[in-house]
């Protein structure tokens, strides 16, 4: 980006692109804000840390209901990784799109974005609803109140996101690709990869490992 | 419709609190009254209350400290005369219900709602000054981030009026925070106020390290900021790593609460031991976070006021990360009765102690830096040498309580409570006040009153130990804390030294009132034209008094440590300012209401969670969102200032700044 360009997008303070140690004073806005939004994304992981070593400290205080080998069914979270992944992937592809500014691919990446995003979600409030049902709900047990907590935090997150994703897609519509609109966009293709990263977590710590026998 | 709040909420039978909460109402009613009738409003409005400028905000933050303390004092007061009253036959005039709610509310306040708005608040003003840049990463989260803080304040003051607070003490440990033992709305108001103080204090700790690491005048490298900054950076990289467990250790105990899950009940296979470790994994690096930035301000006012650098600045920024780091390390020494066994006690025990080394190496450090110098003994460097005389103490009685075998004898006793008061208040509150004096003249053009000053420091000086050194002794004898009624007479004369004292320490603060309406009264014999008036190092004092909005007409050029000290004293030999700059137009970012607005659904989504109100806990949280939709959509981001009005400021401070030249260079 040109020294131009940069102030342009740029901080009130006339931005630089330099990343070293501050010799030419402020950055612009395209370092600035992303970084912030990587932070805060950093204080969602220690949110989640949290959560797990909550988990962690639980999963056996069953209270005599049942366990994680009697609860969890690995082909449905296979299927629910299956859409999580493919959605960050398909968001990445609209980030490509959106930086050639096409209106069309972008719009379309963005709604399979969501799309995915939603069967996601409908797997994991199927697997909550038919938990409940059976009576393994979240005030069975500590197990389960941590199961449900860790996990429907994720969820939340990605309610959240897709609630993100849809005010994106009409601020894009509406207002075509400014700068500090893909910044924004960037932004959300940062914390959809971040749930990824949660979710890869939460697949090895609770199912699988749950399921050893 | 209304969930559980009805007639009843109101405390019409406790006379106390009612018409405590009456006199506050009027008292506020009265202030908007007088500012509508001055015409005020529009001005507040614009210049403060949607204001994305980090002085005003830090302003703003300042203001809100001060009021809370006088809140928090006077639960300290009334602490105090209970325990100086209910001794042997007498039951002093605080029934348990509501004492309990007194020093749950003492601690709550005290520490989120004054030291930690005290401690943002400085971070705001100073920072961006510091690092010679004109705002912060994102001035309008800025403003977001007080209204909540404010928010939160608001909703732990309305439960003075409407319904209890909590009974729990200011971490509201389960099981006795449950729903099975405290049924009523106190936990909640506890819990929901906290949880959006906190999401305030984590978006300022994301702007503040980006704004530290992204955002520095040209030169500024990393070690060429001012301690203070360092002491900010880390403060916030913690309010990054700990605030988010404090969040999840409420919400989990609201999740008890609310929807009967286990995690810390004595049923289910709950663990209430799990809430001790989550909370204290935030409540230790939190006393860093207080008293990080509070080393910050004595750094700058030791070398200020000695004339000389700070001695030792790399051992003091290693110090600082290094605490920063095992800050993390330590959190189990609360709770060493828990009965982990002796290993893992012994490893605690151990960090404990390894964090007291950076601490005196600071010590030392500020030491030397007044070793060799010109001492002005001002109002801060009173401060500064109280703090020094009252910390070291302070510090050795938690090397003791860092024993496990010692703490088992004094846990929960009032020899604790006398030992966190001990460094806190020369810690962070002496911090406080050397940096309300110190950068007072920067934010409002004059200085203060320093005979009412030193008044002031000496109360709290003497009044603070009269007030805490009696409860290390109790606290050997074995007296616990929060005791609402003292079975042994013996004590009485401890206690009534320590209300005295209690006494004394608020006569500094009607002092403190005194001194600031005086000095605004005869500010024209202290007005302070130079926007130098400590002959200052650092460079929020090479700009005006009180700064333009933008800070620096040109971002200034650094080159080395002590940025503005270098400049002044080339300036000063070679009796002329440096060649005036090329001026352009400058960008500010725009006013918004967006804060207060969300703000304000924030408090109206929490009170409604308080009081089940489920319908208008709906609404709020669909205002909200409506209203970050709205920022969201605005054009407008920046203001441009024309070059015209950069100018004319800048050459009116070259002017003073010549005629101060002339005067110092004519002195020496």
């Amino acid at each position: 980006m040109s020294t131009q360009e940069a102030a342009i997008v740029g901080l009130t303070h006339h931005g630089s692109e330099d990343t070293g140690l501050g010799n030419r004073g402020p950055q612009s806005k395209s370092i600035v804000v992303p970084f912030g939004f990587w932070l805060f994304v950093l204080s969602d992981m220690v949110i989640f840390s949290a959560l797990f070593a909550t988990y962690a400290s639980l999963v056996h205080a069953t209270d005599g209901g049942p366990t994680t080998n009697e609860l969890f069914d690995r082909g449905l979270v296979a299927v629910e990784t299956v859409a999580l992944l493919l959605s960050s992937f398909v968001c990445g592809l609209a980030m490509i799109t959106a930086k050639r500014a096409n209106m069309a691919w972008t719009q379309l990446w963005l709604v399979l974005t969501g799309v995915l995003g939603l069967v996601f979600l409908f797997i994991e409030l199927y697997e909550f609803s038919s938990m409940i049902a059976e009576g393994a709900g979240p005030q069975r047990s500590a197990f389960l109140s941590a199961f449900f907590t860790l996990v429907g935090c994720h969820g939340l997150h990605v309610t959240c996101g897709l609630l993100w994703l849809g005010t994106m897609m009409a601020q894009i519509w509406s207002k075509g690709f400014q700068q500090h609109i893909i910044r924004r966009l960037l932004c959300f293709s940062i914390f959809w990869h971040a749930l990824d990263i949660i979710w890869v977590a939460i697949f090895t710590i609770v199912y699988l490992i749950g399921t050893l026998t | 419709m209304f969930g559980r709040l009805t007639w009843s909420a109101i405390p019409f039978d406790q006379p106390i609190p009612l018409i405590t909460s009456l006199v506050v109402m009027l008292a506020l009613g009265g202030l908007a009254f007088w500012v509508w009738r001055k015409g005020w409003w529009p001005y507040l409005w614009h210049e403060y209350i949607t204001s994305t400028d980090h002085k005003k905000i830090g302003i703003m933050y300042i203001v809100l400290g001060l009021l809370m303390l006088v809140r928090g004092f006077a639960d300290a007061i009334m602490m105090r005369a209970q325990q100086s009253l209910a001794i042997g036959a007498s039951q002093g005039y605080l029934p348990p219900e509501h004492y309990n709610q007194i020093f749950s509310a003492h601690g709550t306040i005290m520490i989120f709602f004054v030291a930690m708005p005290l401690v943002i608040g400085f971070m705001n003003f100073v920072v961006p000054l510091q690092l010679g840049v004109r705002d912060v990463a994102f001035p309008t989260l800025n403003n977001v981030s007080f209204w909540l803080s404010a928010s939160g304040a608001l909703l732990v003051n309305l439960s003075l009026v409407l319904g209890e607070f909590a009974r729990t003490g200011w971490l509201a440990f389960p099981p006795l925070s449950e729903k099975a033992f405290s049924p009523g709305v106190g936990v909640d108001y506890y819990l929901v106020a906290l949880q959006i103080s906190g999401v305030g204090t984590v978006l300022t700790g994301v702007n503040f390290v980006t704004t530290i690491l992204k955002i520095r005048a040209p030169g500024m490298s990393y070690l060429r900021m001012p301690v203070f900054c360092w002491t900010a950076l880390a403060s916030n990289l913690l309010i990054i790593a700990a605030f988010p467990v404090l969040t999840v250790s409420l919400a989990l105990l609201m999740l008890d609460r609310y929807l009967g899950f286990h995690f810390f009940t004595n049923d289910g296979g709950g663990n209430s031991m799990l809430y001790m470790n989550l909370i204290w994994v935030w409540g230790h690096p939190e006393v860093y976070i207080l008293v990080l930035p509070a080393f910050g301000i004595y750094s700058e006012v030791a070398a200020t006021f000695s004339g000389k650098p700070l001695f030792g600045y790399r051992s003091m920024v290693f110090a600082t990360l290094f605490i920063c780091i095992v800050s993390f390390m330590v959190w189990l020494h609360h709770f060493f009765t828990m009965g982990a066994g002796a290993d893992v006690n012994a490893v605690f025990g151990i960090a404990s102690m390894i964090i007291g080394i950076p601490t005196g190496v600071k010590i030392y450090n500020w030491l030397f830096t007044m070793y060799g110098g010109r001492v002005r003994f001002t109002v801060p460097v009173h401060y500064l040498i109280g703090f020094m005389l009252l910390f070291v103490g302070g510090g050795l009685t938690g090397v003791l309580l860092a024993i496990p075998p010692v703490d088992f004898v004094v846990h929960n006793s009032l020899f604790l409570v006398a030992h966190f008061h001990h460094v806190i208040i020369p810690g962070v509150v002496f911090a406080i006040m050397a940096g309300y004096t110190y950068w007072f003249p920067k934010a409002f053009g004059f200085t203060l009153d320093e005979r009412l000053g030193k008044a002031v420091f000496w109360c709290w000086f003497i009044g603070f130990n009269l007030a805490f050194m009696p409860l290390y002794v109790l606290g050997f004898w074995g007296a616990t804390r929060r005791l609402q009624h003292i079975s042994d007479p013996s004590w009485a004369p401890w206690l009534n030294t320590a209300f005295v004292g209690a006494a004394i320490i608020g006569l500094g603060i009607v002092l403190t009132v005194v001194q600031l309406l005086y000095s605004i009264k005869t500010r024209d014999q202290r007005r302070d034209v130079s926007g130098d008036p400590w002959d200052g190092r650092t460079l929020e004092w090479l700009t005006l008094s009180p700064p333009p909005h933008y800070n620096f007409a040109v971002l200034p050029d650094v080159h080395g440590e002590e940025a503005y000290w270098t400049r002044k004293q080339t300036a000063i030999r070679e009796e002329k300012l440096i060649a005036e700059p090329d001026y352009q137009p400058i960008e500010m970012p725009v006013n918004t209401p967006t804060g207060v607005v969300v703000a304000f659904f924030a408090t109206v989504c929490g009170f409604a969670i308080i009081w089940y109100i489920w319908w208008l806990a709906i609404l709020g949280l669909i205002g909200a969102f409506a209203i970050f939709v709205w920022y969201a959509w605005r054009d407008e981001h920046e203001h441009i200032i024309p070059v015209e009005e950069v100018m004319a400021n800048a050459r009116e401070r070259r002017r003073i700044r010549m005629e101060h030249l002339h005067t110092v260079s004519q002195s020496t």
